[in-house]
């Protein structure tokens, strides 16, 4: 039951900061499209998100070391964007720092939970880094388009944190008697567009309505 | 005294649009109104309009529609509209733009009130919050999201009873 709530909690602050992000992105195309028209209308290939966090809840092991490798990451990202040019980005990152700041928390918590935990819990939390760990370093790739952002003091450079994010990850993995993978095999591609099977049907459930009745509101 | 039926001139509606847009209250914790949570920022007066200006507490606070319908409302059931009301992202809020009257009534009502931020950003930091009711500080955490976004959920072992805890941010 807390978790049931602790999760939808965490849902609505990343619900909270897309929408503040997709109404500020949707004013400076200036094209007259607004927060609904990105979030529905865009195809698969116009979505520029990580893998990591198209990837399935799978086991509650599996949904949690996925929340905690990108709360690792994008925690010291939204403090670091605080800092930019762009002052609305800057104060939605003033906001989301504080709110990833305790996922982050939560997350790390219950990684050592499951990995310091019984046989079956550290085995599910082992099968769930060896799963999610691959999709890791694109986060630290910066996007074609994306160069010229940092250059101009409007997003932070993700390479930067490469450093940061391995520190926490290893400090959690270690107390939760987990091996930090070493090396091994890459998967990139999401922020340019080409994406896992996951994201298609997770686009098709909430693109569905806006599809089948266009222009449909409450 | 201000009629706030007939106010006259900017300077006077203003006022009068900000006493009454005060008096909204946050519809999850109705002992707190928008003035107590520092979440009315500004009433601004343009031409016929009043603009009143709010900032959002948390990224996803489904409080927020309501407060803005609410502040419509009242301002205009008072006879002071027409009214917009816009939300203003930056500074961005933080439990610290709480009012020293807000942070008792949310006592006097049951809610721990937020603590200094000191901590907040260690990865396993330990918060001291003391209870409530009794005022022990012998309290450990239940559950840190509760039942709405910026409450946590804790017990006091001196009294034994259950409280929220309205979470630094």
């Amino acid at each position: 039951m807390e978790e049931d709530m602790a999760l939808a909690n965490m849902g609505l602050d990343l619900i909270g900061q897309a929408r503040a992000l997709y109404t500020h992105a949707a004013e400076i195309e200036d094209a007259g499209h607004d927060e609904d028209q990105l979030a529905y209308l865009r195809d698969e290939r116009a979505y520029g998100n990580l893998l990591l966090v198209e990837q399935p809840n799978g086991d509650f092991a599996q949904t949690m070391v996925r929340q905690f490798l990108y709360a690792a990451f994008i925690d010291p990202y939204w403090r670091l964007l605080t800092g930019s040019a762009d002052a609305t980005l800057a104060a939605i990152a003033a906001k989301a720092e504080k709110e990833s700041a305790y996922h982050l928390r939560h997350s790390a918590e219950w990684v050592i939970r499951l990995g310091d935990g019984t046989a079956e819990s550290h085995r599910r939390a082992r099968a769930a880094i060896a799963r999610l760990f691959p999709y890791t370093n694109e986060m630290f790739d910066v996007p074609a388009d994306e160069d010229v952002l940092a250059a101009e003091g409007l997003v932070p450079d993700p390479a930067a944190l490469r450093a940061v994010w391995r520190d926490t990850v290893s400090d959690v993995l270690g107390r939760a008697t987990l091996a930090l993978p070493e090396g091994g095999w890459m998967q990139s591609g999401g922020r340019d567009g080409r994406h896992s099977e996951h994201l298609g049907p997770l686009l098709a459930e909430l693109q569905f309505l806006q599809r089948s009745f266009p222009g449909a509101t409450w | 005294m201000v009629d706030e039926a007939a106010p006259s001139g900017p300077a006077a509606r203003r006022a009068a649009v900000w006493r009454v847009a005060g008096t909204v209250v946050d519809p999850e914790i109705p002992v707190l109104t928008i003035v107590d949570l520092g979440v009315l920022r500004d009433v601004a007066i343009r031409g016929e309009t009043a603009e009143i200006s709010i900032t959002p507490t948390y990224s996803g606070c489904p409080a927020m529609n309501m407060i803005a319908l609410e502040i419509s409302l009242a301002v205009e059931k008072a006879g002071l509209g027409p009214v917009t009301v816009r939300t203003v992202l930056s500074p961005a809020w933080t439990t610290d733009f709480l009012t020293d009257d807000g942070r008792r009534k949310l006592k006097d009502y049951g809610i721990a009130p937020p603590a200094p931020a000191a901590g907040r950003r260690a990865l396993f930091g330990v918060e001291t919050v003391a209870c409530p009711r009794c005022g022990s500080t012998d309290t450990g955490e239940i559950a840190p999201f509760g039942s709405t976004s910026c409450k946590s959920l804790w017990r006091c072992n001196a009294c034994r009873e259950p409280f929220d805890y309205f979470k630094c941010h």
